[in-house]
């Protein structure tokens, strides 16, 4: 009963969802004020109903319905409660499931927080949002419904969760993608409504800009919390893979970040009008590209789940509509766009279509490692695959510019900069960053690689010159407290980007440079030294999970022949589906992280081990999350709080 | 020339130039990291219309069932070779390290490696399936109709 009335609820949010779309786009085409009054809660009313759906969901799962064919398939009944839970979002229907309930609410949260706004570019937003929801309610309701029944034959145990995606990462990864994918749909709306109202000024910067922040930061988070669970679950100690899945959220999120910079140029300055339409309507189209590529089914990953080549059709159809209706819009329009200010080459202006341009690069190279593998099989050419090497090579290369106009860009100001003016400040930055640089690789490496100096230092370039810049800006006040307190959320959202950004390099150039790995076969009481740390196997003891048994090997770690810490490094065998999972251990430290992974029983009590040891690896998700942070931070800006009265329709 | 006009220029080259060298730095780059999959009985009788055979020394991807019994571990080391089978002949592989959890004798993995001999691959990276249900879908393909041997891993004899 209730997987019907969740299915029954996702019909009847499907149906608000098509009145959303029609209603406020008429009502704003026709200058119906009416109309137009009942985007928002029609808007409410599809949240509603969609949150009704996913619950009746989490229901049927909570209580172990294996009549639904849905969780049947990704959950059983000795799973965990939470695993139960995240299990409604481990597969594929119910996956976009909680899209839609994504989807559903961020339409509900703009249509609440955007009273200020007038109502002809309210309407069209929350109308383009309305489309959105369509496409994915049809598409949930025609082609991946999780309430599908298995009668009057059904199965007494599920057949469990995936083994990867029971862990602490995986239920809370991709909530916070989904929401940063889906959130810039409302970036998307609000670039399309002010296409639509044919008013593309600062204001439209203005409004879209928070929205965007908040969108990115969830993605920046999605992003991190993915890679953290590939490490800690994967059991090879790896973070990024290059895999098609990962470069499908890495793409929108290099889009984004372009957007948000271009957005800012345009909101300050009135300049990069129509690319900052353009590069809003690109990172939802990439948030979509992304989705066709995990579930058409035509690349196989971790994250590929049972795939089917009409759903991909599908969303190729609908991503067909969403890229095309939204370029052709732009390209009527784009002509009516005038940039108002101007601005010498030596200008934060200059600065920023500069990031972009790299930013965008960035992304055609990962789209092109991405996408050529896959047409070369569609091509019949045969398949091919494109290594990491690709990926680490042009990343590296792009870098260097990048970072050091990321350190200068803060610097500059708006319109024009006497370079006599900047030359000090930079040289005292570029100084200080090579000295500090080269005083932390020297006292820790006995072998520095010219490319990993290069990286450090260009990574402590960005933090030196963001400080100097807070430094000029904090004293030209009476007091550092006054200081402080002008800089504005905005201000202090830059910095905490930028330094994130710079611990990301920092922690990915030296893990990269000087992790250390050991595969080893050990016997009880061997010990085995690896860089200052000497791991004594203890032998391996059996372990009973709720879920699961295996072995867990028992490994002492010493320093000096100082107990630093036990690890149990497990490999456990998941009663249901039998397959095996590596549970590595970790050590996890500021500047380095211990890594052991059981492997496989040799001969004569003996096992293999994996030992690593990784330095500085926490600081790329600590960077990550400062990052993420820099996008929340905005929302507090009172600049974006401002509620005007201006609510009369002028159409 | 006017110095608009001369300023003008100046940015088309720098763009051209700019552009330029990016999509040569990736083509290069491209060229050098672009491995092909080849199934045991391509990689031995050639693969495609041309019966193309990969030359010594090449890095490429190799995709099959390991053959049951094949599995050949070095006492002191972790060194460990087996055989892969789609249809045909059989192609040797050398690893060294840990196998991941759900490689398994009569299962469907990827290797990745650089050949040694005609038929003889040093491995770098062996991905196994990550569950029941799945399956690299070139392997899917290649090793159609051959039946799947259930695990045989005993979990008592630990110690």
């Amino acid at each position: 009963m209730i997987p019907e009335l969740g299915y029954f609820s996702l019909t009847l949010a499907m149906v608000l969802s098509v009145l959303l779309c029609i209603f406020p786009l008429w009502g704003a085409h026709t200058g119906n004020l009416r109309l137009m009054r009942a985007a928002p809660s029609l808007a409410i009313g599809q949240f509603v109903f969609v949150l009704l759906s996913f619950a009746a969901l989490v229901y049927a799962s909570l209580t172990d319905d294996f009549t639904v064919s849905y969780v049947a398939y990704h959950s059983s009944s000795t799973l965990p409660w939470y695993y139960k839970i995240t299990s409604t979002w481990g597969g594929h229907e119910g996956a976009i499931l909680l899209w839609l309930v994504m989807q559903a609410g961020w339409t509900a949260v703009v249509a609440m927080r955007s009273q200020s706004l007038p109502w002809v570019l309210r309407a069209r937003v929350l109308g383009v949002l309305g489309f959105l929801g369509v496409g994915f309610m049809l598409y949930t309701l025609l082609m991946s419904s999780p309430f599908e029944r298995l009668l009057p034959y059904f199965p007494v145990e599920g057949r469990d969760l995936n083994p990867l995606l029971q862990d602490p990462g995986m239920i809370i990864h991709p909530p916070l993608l989904y929401m940063g994918y889906v959130g810039l749909s409302v970036s998307f709306s609000f670039a399309i409504a002010a296409l639509l109202t044919g008013k593309l000024d600062n204001t439209w910067a203005k409004w879209s800009r928070p929205w965007t922040m908040t969108a990115w930061g969830f993605l920046t988070l999605g992003i991190t919390i993915g890679s953290w669970w590939a490490y800690s679950e994967l059991g090879w100690g790896g973070w990024w893979f290059w895999d098609p899945v990962e470069n499908a959220s890495l793409m929108p999120w290099l889009v984004a970040t372009a957007l948000l910079h271009s957005l800012s140029t345009t909101e300050k300055r009135g300049v990069f009008k129509s690319w900052t339409v353009l590069l809003a309507i690109a990172a939802f189209s990439l948030s979509l590209l992304g989705t066709f590529i995990v579930r058409s089914g035509i690349i196989v990953s971790v994250h590929a789940f049972a795939s089917d080549p009409n759903r991909g059709m599908f969303i190729l159809a609908f991503l067909a509509i969403v890229v095309g209706g939204g370029l052709s819009l732009y390209a009527l329009r784009v002509s009516q766009v005038k940039s108002e200010g101007r601005y010498k080459f030596a200008s934060r202006e200059v600065a920023l279509w500069l990031n972009n341009i790299f930013l965008v690069v960035a992304t055609l190279i990962v789209l092109l490692g991405t996408l050529l593998p896959m047409i070369h099989k569609e091509l019949g050419l045969g398949s091919i695959s494109i290594g990491e090497p690709f990926f680490n090579k042009m990343f590296a290369i792009l870098l260097v510019p990048f970072a050091i106009l990321m350190g200068m860009g803060p610097l500059l100001r708006w319109k024009q900069n006497k370079w006599s003016m900047l030359q000090n400040k930079f040289a005292l930055s570029a100084v200080v960053s090579l000295v500090a640089t080269a005083a932390w690789l020297y006292s820790s490496y006995d072998v520095i690689a010219p490319i990993t100096f290069i990286a450090t230092a260009l990574a402590v370039w960005i933090v030196v010159t963001t400080v100097v810049d807070l430094a000029a800006k904090v004293t030209i006040h009476k007091t550092l407290g006054e200081g402080f307190k002008r800089l504005g959320l905005s201000y202090w959202a830059m910095v905490l980007g930028h330094v994130g950004l710079a611990f990301v390099i920092a922690g990915v150039t030296l893990t990269s440079a000087y992790s250390v790995e050991r595969d080893v076969s050990m016997k009880p009481g061997d010990t085995v030294a690896l860089n200052e740390y000497q791991y004594r196997f203890d032998g391996v003891k059996p372990i009973r999970g709720a879920n699961y048994s295996g072995h867990a090997g028992v490994v002492t770690v010493l320093k000096n022949d100082k107990q630093v810490t036990v690890l149990h490094a497990e490999k456990r065998r998941y009663d249901i589906g039998m397959q095996f999972m590596t549970e590595a251990a970790v050590d996890a430290g500021f500047t380095r992280d211990l890594y052991l992974a059981l492997g496989e029983q040799l001969s004569q009590g003996a096992w293999s081990l994996r030992i690593y040891h990784k330095p500085y690896v926490r600081w790329m998700w600590l960077g990550g999350i400062l990052i993420s942070l820099a996008g929340f931070l905005v929302l507090g800006d009172k600049r974006y709080r401002q509620k005007s009265t201006k609510q009369e329709a002028s159409a | 020339m006017n110095p608009r006009r001369k300023k003008r220029l100046l940015a088309v080259v720098a763009i051209i130039f700019g552009v330029g060298a990016t999509i040569g730095l990736v083509l290069y780059a491209l060229q050098e990291n672009i491995n092909l999959f080849y199934t045991p009985s391509e990689l031995v009788e050639g693969k495609g219309p041309n019966k193309e055979k990969p030359h010594i020394g090449q890095k490429l991807r190799i995709g099959g069932m390991v053959v049951p019994g094949s599995v050949v571990r070095d006492e002191s080391s972790l060194k460990v070779s087996f055989k892969l089978i789609d249809k045909g002949p059989m192609v040797t592989i050398n690893y060294q390290g840990i196998l991941p959890d759900l490689f398994r004798e009569g299962q469907g993995i990827v290797a990745q490696g650089v050949l040694v001999k005609a038929n003889e691959i040093d491995a770098f990276e062996v991905l196994a399936k990550h569950d029941e249900e799945y399956m690299p879908a070139e392997v899917a393909e290649a090793v159609k109709g051959i039946k799947h041997e259930k695990p045989t891993y005993n979990l008592d004899n630990g110690n």
